[in-house]
């Protein structure tokens, strides 16, 4: 297949993708309303709120980084995205997975924080400093329990390969890392809790004390790119997390209920919980789901 | 020696006398002067005048007011008693989300100036701060009311009595203190004019950019910031 065939299904899977990252984030924010009693916003509302964004007429940039804060931020999101095969087996779906592409999405899930932490500093407000000390180091403490999850998949499958990895596990219920590899599974889903930044670990964005976190200073077209991100970045971390640990998806429909099932595991566990603060964030994931991967690993190595 | 001395002179003789000393030189007729800032303060901040932003084609216009008037992003100036009034809009009973708005922290992300209550000067001076943080389109509501005509405050030495005198306001919800329900029929009044493309406050005040500057200076004597908070 030529390269600009494979580009052109990318960018198709890439706006399906998006489109549906988007709708999720709508969908999680009515169930929240209604676990709290309100009817909430209807689904469709990031989309709306993406296309007001855009149609400001006026945006403040603080100069170069801040502007390419946003542009690293979506880098990042389309970069995780694309070394993902989102639908095993599918040619529109496929994406550039190459060998060892766990290494390399792991390192885009962290390239757009860091580009968003030199952006929101130049931005110069006290809030975004903040924000983004909180993000990074919360990021950092729980990079580690999902990347001995990744290692122990590794020692297990022998390949860092995604596409290897969720051909290893087709065949039943039962060849899924959850049922092969249950322990590097449950430090990683910990991991994925920190990753979402809902509920007990949401100190990051912390609307009441540092407004709105890392985007603080961020208006117009900035915040309309960050939304649209908000989407890519959520799903391909949902379709990362099915690809690893849930069997992949062999259809759009799997694929769209076992994202969604992930996601709802953050959710759930979001609006029962409160907040941590980022030291106790910090500590939390540095002892127990540091300890399971760990375990994890040494139960294949033994 | 002689030789140096010969050198030194003939640089001297380039011109440079057409350059101002001060920051005057690069001021032209869209730049604020910024005059009650201290000297050394006045490289921090912007001298740009704000600019009339003209709508863009009327469909696509349409279509963005449709989206702007379905996403009310709120910055909520708590002034006044009226503030007391708005924690009930998100809760469950009134639940502004519904509509697709939400309080925003932040002036730079808010479309909606929501302003309840009196409106001291002390006050008046944070809320033309935060107005002229705010980016465009941007709305303005005003509750209670003291921001309408000083209320209750009529007489008082530090409050202002017509909000609008300061900054263009879409919207009056009138009362002492206004319902929820009233607050929400104004909501819904600003998604009409919004909707009809008569919520162009933010060109008002470009457009009339010097008498807003006059009536707040005249009122804020301690004036320590910027011509326009961009």
């Amino acid at each position: 297949m030529s390269i600009v065939v494979k580009i052109l299904w990318s960018f198709l899977s890439l706006g399906v993708v998006t489109i549906w990252g988007l709708t999720l984030t709508g969908i999680v924010a009515k169930i929240f309303a209604r676990v709290q009693g309100r009817l909430g916003p209807p689904v469709w509302q990031p989309f709306i709120d993406i296309i007001k964004n855009n149609a400001k007429r006026t945006a403040v940039s603080h100069g170069i980084m801040f502007y390419l804060g946003p542009v690293f931020r979506i880098a990042g999101g389309i970069g995780t995205y694309m070394f993902i095969p989102a639908i095993y087996g599918s040619m529109i779906f496929s994406n550039f997975s190459v060998s060892g592409d766990v290494f390399l999405v792991m390192y885009f899930i962290f390239f757009g924080q860091l580009g968003m932490a030199l952006g929101a500093g130049e931005g110069g407000h006290p809030y975004s400093a903040i924000g983004v000390a909180r993000g990074l180091a919360q990021m950092t403490a729980f990079e580690v329990p999902f990347a001995l999850s990744i290692i122990s998949l590794a020692v297990q499958y022998h390949t860092l390969n995604i596409t290897e990895i969720v051909a290893a596990q087709q065949g039943g219920i039962l060849n899924w890392t959850l049922f092969t590899n249950p322990l590097a599974v449950i430090a990683a889903m910990i991991a994925m809790l920190g990753m979402n930044m809902y509920n007990p670990f949401s100190v990051v964005i912390a609307p009441q004390e540092t407004p709105i976190g890392p985007p603080t200073e961020y208006s117009a077209s900035f915040l309309g790119l960050l939304a649209t991100n908000r989407g890519i970045f959520n799903a391909a971390k949902m379709v990362l997390f099915m690809n690893l640990y849930f069997g992949g998806a062999t259809n759009i429909v799997s694929m769209i209920v076992k994202t969604f099932c992930i996601y709802f595991f953050s959710v759930f566990i979001g609006v029962a919980f409160p907040r941590f603060k980022t030291e106790d964030a910090i500590r939390f994931f540095l002892k127990v789901p540091a300890l399971i991967g760990l375990l994890a690993i040494a139960v294949f190595l033994i | 020696m002689e030789d140096i001395k010969d050198i030194t002179k003939t640089e001297t003789t380039i011109e440079v006398a057409d350059v101002k000393p001060d920051r005057e030189w690069r001021k032209d007729d869209a730049s604020l002067m910024n005059n009650e800032l201290p000297e050394e303060e006045k490289d921090w901040f912007a001298d740009a005048r704000p600019r009339k932003v003209m709508p863009a084609w009327a469909p696509i216009e349409k279509f963005f007011n449709w989206a702007r008037a379905h996403s009310l992003w709120i910055l909520a100036f708590g002034t006044g008693c009226g503030a007391i009034e708005l924690r009930p809009l998100v809760t469950a009973r009134y639940d502004i989300s519904r509509l697709g708005m939400q309080p925003r922290p932040t002036p730079r992300q808010a479309s909606v100036f929501m302003i309840g209550g009196y409106v001291s000067i002390k006050t008046l001076k944070r809320i033309v701060r935060s107005y002229e943080q705010m980016q465009g389109p941007k709305f303005v509501v005003a509750v209670c009311s003291c921001a309408i005509n000083g209320g209750m405050y009529w007489d008082s030495y530090n409050t202002v009595k017509r909000i609008d005198q300061y900054i263009p306001v879409d919207v009056y919800v009138t009362g002492c203190m206004p319902r929820p329900e009233a607050v929400m029929a104004g909501f819904s009044k600003l998604k009409e004019l919004i909707l009809a493309g008569k919520a162009e406050g933010q060109n008002l005040y470009a457009e009339k950019f010097d008498w807003y500057k006059t009536n707040q200076k005249q009122v804020i004597k301690d004036w320590n910031m910027p011509d326009y908070n961009w």
